[in-house]
């Protein structure tokens, strides 16, 4: 195998060149481990053509197919300060910033973006997972603040999209006041009396399913997403018994009551410019609005 | 667990003198010098133990169990106690108890999370670990006190909200938030006070207030320590260094702003001292009613928002 990899693998690679065959054409389904031709796979938003798997899909992406036309202006996120902790594990936290920054391109684990679904204004802050799990920490707090006051101010919804496997952990106690901190945009949104919607998306747990992913007037969930408080093995050892195998799935919080909707990826736009039609056109006003 | 680690030769020593005291009637003055000696020693110790308590060691001391509890507080400070159950959909939950009350002349709503005393109450309490229905009751009384108008006090002491299937099924997530929520909209100050373990959302859930403390020797934070050091160190072995990196002592916490102040525990903990602990608890939210009355509803909204906008800005 060495002789193969190291030494013949190398010379084919000098003979013909590698930009014409990138190895990434095709990948495997995690879900049913069908083969996805990439282009295919680009077209239908990176759903499953065979078994309908939601794969992970990027913030550019995500956003590109919820906007009207694909079209959208990105806000810069607020500045923060970094790791006031001076916070230290086997790594430095603000060596795995630098680190996630780099490899993803992104000041912090959030997006914010606006622009019209369905013809209506919408203000969407979304996570990216890629960035540290999606954690929560000072900066997509600040984030989801600064994304319901643009709301409040241009009078549009205010969508949220995590992403997340919770707060995090390296700003203590400051990524747990997130949580507050977070419900409190949301209720600047409710306030000025702005649909407040949420798409639940793979994996949306911990202090960030426990906070404003969870007071939404409408809650949207893509298949198949692990939506959670507590994580599955915390749960197994807790309880000792072995939990079903749609434990935590969109679907079994839609059967439990806690999500309106499991919306298929290609639906979203049509189904949320729907909603914000139905909330926010003029005619639907009271007598006591006017 | 009742006994920690690094308080050893300073239990060894009390235990002696505790025998000593029982002999003393018989031999006279020889014995109470002695006794006075040791107790001398014994108080150095505990002073060299607990001027200069480690981060863990502090989380040792938050989670002893024979600090006063929720129950201890209700008891020593509330008048007129009537607890109130239930979330009127699903169940009581003993984990958070809660109940109308009086704080020296005033009407409360009195609510905290309740570890248990012994293994019977434990389990009944489900050491504190609260599920949906005690964060729906936190919401109901939340309401009631609006209604009414009467402030609340709250009792943190939880190791974090319970990891069930029961509990992920009647949505934990969504009693967590809309009890943060319900804290946000009370329309009446809310005082909150740290007294043993600030477990994360399970605790920040009914912890957002006007005027929060922390006791001496408590800590809260976004995680445990062990769970912090098995996710980031692969190891639970790491806690200690979890601990530190944490900052989750009272002390940090005050230092950078995220609670209004600390109180005093005796000397050698409040699991030593409870009655002097209780009455140190009581002048503080003496003190911070006296501050926070009388309240107009729209400022108290606007100022505990922007409070909470507040964290993490200044530093």
């Amino acid at each position: 195998m060495n002789w193969l990899t190291n030494f013949i693998r190398p010379r084919i690679n000098s003979i013909v060149p590698s930009k014409e065959v990138p190895d990434n054409l095709w990948q495997k389904c995690p879900s049913c481990e069908g083969m996805l031709f990439h282009r295919d796979l680009e077209e239908s938003s990176k759903v499953c053509y065979h078994c309908g798997h939601h794969l992970r899909i990027t913030v550019k992406e995500r956003l590109s197919i919820m906007f009207d036309d694909g079209q959208y202006e990105t806000v810069e996120l607020p500045k923060v300060a970094h790791d006031p902790l001076k916070f230290k594990d086997r790594k430095k936290y603000a060596d795995r910033l630098k680190e996630s920054q780099a490899k993803t391109g992104l000041k912090d684990a959030m997006t914010i973006a606006k622009g019209t679904i369905g013809g209506q204004k919408a203000v969407i802050a979304a996570f990216n997972f890629s960035f540290m799990g999606g954690s929560m920490g000072m900066a997509v707090g600040e984030s989801i603040v600064k994304a319901a006051e643009i709301a409040v101010k241009e009078k549009a919804a205010l969508i949220t999209i995590p992403s997340s496997g919770g707060a995090r952990m390296q700003e203590g106690m400051l990524s747990l006041v997130q949580m507050p901190r977070s419900i409190i945009a949301v209720e600047m949104v409710k306030d000025a009396g702005l649909p407040y919607i949420v798409l639940l998306t793979d994996p949306t747990t911990g202090g960030v399913s426990a906070s404003f992913a969870m007071v939404g007037d409408i809650h949207l969930a893509e298949p198949g997403s692990t939506i959670g408080f507590a994580g599955r093995r915390v749960i197994e050892e807790t309880v000792r018994e072995t939990l079903p195998d749609d434990f935590q799935t969109a679907e079994y919080l839609l059967d439990h009551g806690i999500v309106d909707m499991v919306v298929q990826r290609g639906d979203l736009r049509d189904t949320i410019g729907r909603i914000l039609n139905l909330l926010m056109s003029t005619e639907k006003k009271s007598k006591k609005a006017a | 667990m009742s006994q920690l680690d690094f308080e050893k030769p300073i239990l060894e020593l009390e235990g002696k003198i505790a025998e000593l005291r029982n002999v003393s009637g018989e031999n006279g003055v020889h014995i109470a010098e002695e006794i006075s000696r040791m107790e001398e020693k014994s108080s150095r110790l505990l002073k060299q133990a607990y001027g200069k308590l480690t981060p863990a060691q502090k989380v040792q001391v938050a989670r002893h169990q024979n600090r006063p509890h929720c129950s201890d507080y209700i008891k020593a400070l509330i008048q007129d106690f009537t607890p109130l159950a239930g979330d009127r959909n699903f169940a009581e939950d003993h984990a958070l108890i809660a109940g109308l009350g009086r704080f020296g002349g005033q009407s409360c709503i009195i609510m905290g999370h309740e570890k248990g005393s012994d293994t019977e109450s434990r389990i009944k309490h489900n050491f504190g670990m609260v599920r949906p229905e005690g964060y729906r009751k936190a919401q109901r009384l939340m309401k009631m006190a609006t209604q009414f108008q009467i402030p609340v006090i709250t009792f943190i002491d939880t190791a974090g909200a319970y990891p069930g299937k029961g509990a992920e099924e009647r949505g934990q997530s969504e009693a967590i938030a809309k009890s943060i929520e319900s804290c946000l909209r009370t329309e009446v100050p809310i005082i909150s006070i740290v007294i043993g373990e600030g477990g994360s959302g399970g605790a920040i859930a009914i912890a957002v207030a006007d005027k929060i403390y922390m006791l001496e020797h408590s800590i809260y934070s976004v995680i445990s320590p062990e769970g912090c050091a098995s996710i980031l160190w692969r190891s639970g072995e790491q806690a200690k260094e979890a601990a530190n990196a944490l900052k989750l002592t009272a002390q940090d916490l005050y230092s950078m702003k995220l609670i209004d102040g600390i109180i005093n525990e005796p000397l050698g903990g409040a699991h030593r001292h409870k009655e002097e602990t209780i009455k140190n608890v009581k002048d503080t939210i003496d003190g911070a009613l006296q501050d926070l009355l009388p309240w107009d509803a729209k400022s108290l909204i606007r100022t505990r928002r922007e409070k909470f906008l507040a964290f993490g800005r200044n530093l």
